[in-house]
C-alpha cells in the first residue's frame, strides 16, 4: 500500500525550496512511505474529544516595554551576509522570477 | 590516562586548597584532547588561546578573593548549536559552516558571568537532528567506551568528552531525549530541565516546544550546580518561565525516604528492549527502595504512541524554524545562481544532509493542506493525552522510574540506514519532551561491558526532586564513578 508518491515527493520538495536529486527523490519516498505506515498507529486511539496541546506548559504570552533593546548595528547584522548591497542583504533578481510565488 | 577524570566539584576543592590552578586544569584538558580527541572527535573547535586568558584572570580573581561564583575557573564545553558571541556556530553542518555570531545565548551570558571558563564546541548530530552523532557534517564522534560505537546523539559530543575526561562538565540540547541517551550510552549524568526552565535564546531553534538546553556531567550534583547558574527567566524568550534561578545544589540531601517513586507498567511491555536494560534499571529501583522510598506501580497507557506522536510535532516544527536557512543573511549560499528560486533549492540541497531533508520533508507534509488533521492536530492530541497520563501518574507518586533508553549504545552504522529504526532509541525519552517535565539519566551499572542509564522523571518544575533522587541514588551506588577502559590513541 502506498500512502506517498514520488510525484507527492517532489511537490513538497518544492515547497520546502530543497532541489532533490533522482535518487534522492526515491530514497526519501521510501523513508516517508515507511515513517507515515508507522504513524498510523495514531489512529488506534479515538482523539475526537480531546483538545490538543500545542505546549506542555501553557503560559500567556508575556509582554514587554515597547522599548529598542539589545538590537545589531546593520555592520553587525552583515557581518554573515554571503553577500551585500551598502546596508542590504543582495539577492538574485526577485521580480520576473517565474517559479516563485 | 595519568589523573582520573574530576568532578566540577572535585576541582573547586583543589582550587580552593590551592593545590592547582584554572591554568594548569586549562592545560590538562587541553592536553587530554590532544591526546584522545583526534580519535573520538567530540570537540569541533577549542578556543586555546582565549581559553588561557580567561584561565588567568580567573586565577587572579581567586588569589584576590572575588570569585563571582562556584563556577569561576572551571572548564565546560558546549554543544555546536548553542552561540557564543564572536565564535563560530555551525550546528555540525555545512549550512553554517563560517558562521560567527554576533550575539550571546543567555545561558553562555550566565555562564560567562559566572566566572566558567568555555573550553569548545561539541559535536552534535546535524541542527540536533539524530540519536547517534553520525549525522554531524563533521564526521561522527566515537564512544569512549568503545570506539566502534556510537556516543548516542544528538549532544554525542558533549556526552563522549565528559565521559572520556576531556572536560567535567558541558551543556547539551533535549528535544526527545539528546542529552539523556547520549548521558546513558557513555556512563554519564545529563539533565532536561523542565519545559521552559532553561532560556532557549541563542539555541538554535530545532523544535521549539520542545528544545532545552540542560547538563551533561560526572554527577548530579555537578548537574545541578550548573544548572542554577544557567536556569531562571529570561525576557528574550517567551516561553521562559517566571521563575526565579534555581536552588538545587543547596537542596541535595540524599533522603529519599518521604518519596514515593512510580513504576510505570508499560516499561516492562515496550518492544524491543535489549534483555539486561531492565535488570540493571530494577537493581537501581531496590537500591533506591532500601533507602526508604516507597515504590509503587502506575500506568501511562498513552506511552506507546510517544514515538509517533514525537516525530510529528518535531519534524512539522523543525520544517518551520529551518525556514530561515536560505541563503540571504547568513550561512552557505549556493554559488552562481541565477534567480531567488534557484537560491533557495540549490543553497538548502547543498547546505543540509540526508537526515535533516528527510525532516523537513516530513513536517511540510504533516503541516499540509488535507493531512493536517490526519497527523499533526493527530499527534497535538496525542500530547494531551500523554500530559493526562502522566498528571494522574503523579497523583500517587513524586518521580517516575524507567530506563532512559532500550539498549546500550549501538555500532556506528548500525541503524545509519534505517531511519525508523533510529527513532526508536527515543522510545523511552520521548514523553518527558511531550509533556514538559524535568528527566535525568544517570548510570545504573554495565550490560556486555557498556553503560546502562537509569531515567527519572518529575513533576513541571520539580526539577530539584528529579536531581535529589539522582544524587541521592549516587551516593548509594559506585555507577557513575566507572571508567571507560583506554583505547590506543
Amino acid at each position: 500500500m502506498s500512502r506517498i508518491s514520488r510525484e507527492e515527493v517532489l511537490r513538497i520538495a518544492h515547497l520546502a525550496r530543497i532541489r532533490l536529486s533522482p535518487a534522492e527523490a526515491a530514497g526519501l519516498t521510501q523513508d516517508l512511505e515507511s515513517i507515515l505506515g508507522y504513524v498510523e498507529l495514531l489512529g488506534e486511539v479515538d482523539t475526537s474529544q480531546v483538545p490538543p496541546t500545542a505546549h506542555a506548559i501553557p503560559t500567556a504570552t508575556p509582554l514587554r516595554a515597547d522599548e529598542p533593546s539589545g538590537e545589531l548595528d546593520p555592520e553587525q547584522a552583515l557581518a554573515n551576509a554571503p553577500a551585500r548591497h551598502g546596508t542590504a542583504f543582495a539577492v538574485p533578481q526577485v521580480l520576473g522570477d517565474e517559479s516563485e510565488g | 590516562m595519568s589523573q582520573a577524570p574530576r568532578t566540577l566539584e572535585e576541582m573547586r576543592t583543589l582550587l580552593d586548597a590551592g593545590e592547582t590552578t584554572s591554568r594548569a586544569l586549562v592545560e590538562e584538558t587541553l592536553a587530554r584532547v590532544q591526546d584522545r580527541d583526534a580519535r573520538l572527535n567530540c570537540f569541533v573547535q577549542l578556543r586555546r588561546d582565549a581559553l588561557r586568558e580567561e584561565a588567568e584572570e580567573a586565577d587572579r580573581r581567586r588569589n584576590q578573593g572575588v570569585l563571582r561564583s562556584p563556577l569561576d575557573g572551571l572548564p565546560l564545553a558546549i554543544k555546536d548549536n548553542i552561540v557564543q558571541r564572536g565564535e563560530p556556530a555551525g550546528c555540525a553542518s555545512r549550512m553554517l559552516a563560517g558562521y560567527i555570531s554576533p550575539f550571546d545565548s543567555t545561558v553562555v551570558e550566565r555562564l560567562r558571568a559566572a566566572g566558567a571558563l568555555l573550553v569548545g564546541r561539541t559535536n552534535m548530530d546535524e541542527f540536533a537532528m539524530g540519536s547517534s552523532t553520525e549525522s554531524s557534517a563533521l564526521g561522527p564522534t566515537r564512544n569512549p567506551w568503545d570506539p566502534e560505537r556510537s556516543p548516542g546523539g544528538s549532544s554525542g559530543g558533549s556526552a563522549g568528552a565528559v565521559a572520556a575526561g576531556l572536560v567535567p562538565a558541558a551543556l547539551g540540547s533535549d528535544t526527545g531525549g539528546s542529552i539523556r541517551q547520549p548521558a546513558a550510552f557513555t556512563g554519564t549524568t545529563g539533565m532536561k530541565p523542565t519545559y521552559g526552565r532553561v532560556s532557549r535564546f541563542g539555541l538554535v531553534a530545532f523544535a521549539s516546544s520542545l528544545d532545552q538546553i540542560g547538563p551533561i556531567a560526572r554527577t548530579a550534583a555537578d548537574c545541578a550546580l550548573l544548572l542554577d547558574a544557567i536556569s531562571g527567566h529570561d525576557p528574550r524568550d517567551s516561553t521562559c518561565l517566571p521563575e526565579a534561578p534555581l536552588q538545587s545544589r543547596a537542596a541535595l540531601d540524599g533522603d529519599v525516604s518521604d518519596l514515593v517513586i512510580g513504576l510505570p507498567r508499560e516499561t516492562e511491555t515496550a518492544r524491543g528492549v535489549q534483555p539486561g536494560i531492565l535488570e540493571r534499571v530494577g537493581e537501581a529501583v531496590a537500591a533506591l527502595e532500601a533507602a526508604g522510598a516507597k515504590l509503587r506501580p502506575v500506568s501511562l497507557p498513552h506511552m506507546r504512541y510517544a514515538i509517533a506522536a514525537y516525530y510529528l510535532v518535531a519534524t512539522a516544527e523543525a520544517s518551520s524554524n529551518l525556514a530561515r536557512f536560505d541563503g540571504a543573511r547568513y550561512g552557505h549560499r549556493a554559488a552562481d545562481v541565477q534567480s531567488l528560486t534557484e537560491m533557495y533549492e540549490r543553497t538548502r540541497a547543498e547546505g543540509f544532509g540526508a537526515e535533516v531533508k528527510r525532516r523537513i520533508l516530513l513536517g511540510i507534509y504533516v503541516l499540509s493542506a488535507g493531512y493536517y488533521d490526519a497527523y499533526y492536530r493527530k499527534a497535538q492530541k496525542m500530547r494531551t493525552l500523554l500530559r493526562r497520563d502522566f498528571e494522574a501518574a503523579f497523583q500517587g507518586c513524586d518521580v517516575l522510574l524507567l530506563p532512559t533508553a532500550p539498549e546500550v549504545a549501538f555500532r556506528l552504522g548500525e541503524k545509519a540506514e534505517d531511519p525508523l529504526t533510529m527513532y526508536l532509541s527515543d522510545v523511552y525519552t520521548v514523553a518527558a519532551n511531550l509533556a514538559g517535565l524535568p528527566a535525568i539519566s544517570v548510570p545504573c551499572g554495565l550490560l556486555e561491558g557498556l553503560p546502562v542509564g537509569l531515567q527519572i522523571l518529575g513533576r513541571p518544575l520539580e526539577d530539584s526532586t528529579v536531581l535529589r533522587v539522582a544524587d541521592a541514588y549516587q551516593r548509594l551506588s559506585p555507577h557513575h564513578r566507572a571508567l571507560p577502559p583506554e583505547w590506543p590513541a
